[in-house]
């Protein structure tokens, strides 16, 4: 038995949903969100790059380097609201965030 | 079973029970220990794809940085775990029901309908050099002549990301004896001095007449 591109791509389907599960999960842990979200990207990651090698393409893999690049900056600005969120509220619960709330 | 196949079944399997660690683990240190060690697994089934920079560059760039400044993050907020965790468990059907549905719809798809099982095709990105170019080397021809563009344009955004995060966490401190020292040249000595004229001397003021004491019993 070898493997094929459907392996990899169920392995990323199923770390996808195992982050849907965890955002579901966690609705008032801020952070655990965040890890959530940058487990879906890896999942994303996981397609290009099985895509990229079983389709002889190289550009997967280019994609694969923007999309980390995002992540990161994403990832550095997240963690910052977090942190003046934290010191405004002194606390990170998702529920009570309701002050822009018309 | 070849060992390629066994070593993928065996990363999968760790990456699945890291990434179910991360999303249920009850200390948010703990989630960001199990979060490293599910980003190390993704680098080693990277490697197995042939993407050898890229692997490289996870272990580098996202266990070494991103994923320490979640644990600096994670320690440095005191979080109530107790009030956090609160109906935890509520969502769980819910949940385990789109995962599920997530899961098998796209594994369904995948193995039933998506037969892509002939062999990997070799990366040509340079004609004269076809398959003895290493990884890396491919990528950065890409890089450097194709995506010149989106480069520069990743540069920014991380640039915009670094301003962003220091603007926000920016704060001035109250008690710190910081010196201006722009404001110290442009004082004058009528800031600092206040000349006041004074009389030199000044008569001394008629004691008031002080009542003597015992005579209110005596006048009336």
């Amino acid at each position: 038995m070898t493997l094929t591109l459907g392996h990899f791509l169920s392995l990323g389907a199923m770390l996808f949903a195992l982050s849907v599960i965890g955002i579901f999960l966690n609705r008032k842990n801020l952070i655990i969100l965040l890890m959530a979200i940058e487990l879906m990207l890896l999942a994303v990651n996981m397609n290009f790059v099985a895509f990229s090698y079983y389709l002889g393409d190289m550009r997967g893999q280019i994609f694969v380097f923007f999309i980390l690049t995002v992540a990161a900056a994403e990832s550095a600005i997240g963690l910052a609201i977090l942190v003046q969120l934290f010191r405004n509220k002194s606390n990170i619960n998702v529920d009570e965030l309701n002050t822009l709330k018309g | 079973m070849d060992l390629k196949a066994g070593l993928f079944y065996v990363f999968s399997a760790v990456l699945l029970f890291a990434a179910f660690r991360v999303v249920t683990a009850r200390n948010p240190v703990h989630a960001a220990l199990y979060l490293v060690l599910s980003f190390f697994q993704a680098a080693m089934i990277w490697m197995l794809l042939k993407a050898e920079f890229l692997a490289i560059a996870l272990v580098l760039v996202y266990v070494g940085a991103v994923m320490v400044l979640f644990l600096f993050v994670v320690m440095m907020l005191d979080i109530n775990i107790d009030s956090v965790r609160k109906g935890f468990w509520r969502h769980m059907p819910l949940a385990g029901t789109i995962g599920v549905l997530i899961a098998l719809e796209m594994a369904a798809v995948l193995m039933g309908g998506f037969r892509v099982s002939e062999a990997p095709k070799p990366i040509v990105v340079l004609a004269q050099s076809a398959g003895q170019v290493s990884n890396t080397r491919d990528l950065g021809v890409l890089l450097y002549s194709e995506y010149v563009l989106p480069v520069q344009i990743a540069a920014v955004i991380l640039l915009v990301a670094i301003i962003a995060a220091i603007a926000l966490t920016l704060r001035e401190r109250k008690d710190s004896k910081h010196i201006g020292a722009s404001e110290q040249i442009r004082v004058r000595s009528g800031d600092r001095v206040r000349l006041v004229k004074l009389d030199p001397t000044r008569p001394a003021e008629p004691p008031a007449p002080a009542p003597a004491p015992g005579s209110p019993e005596t006048k009336p």
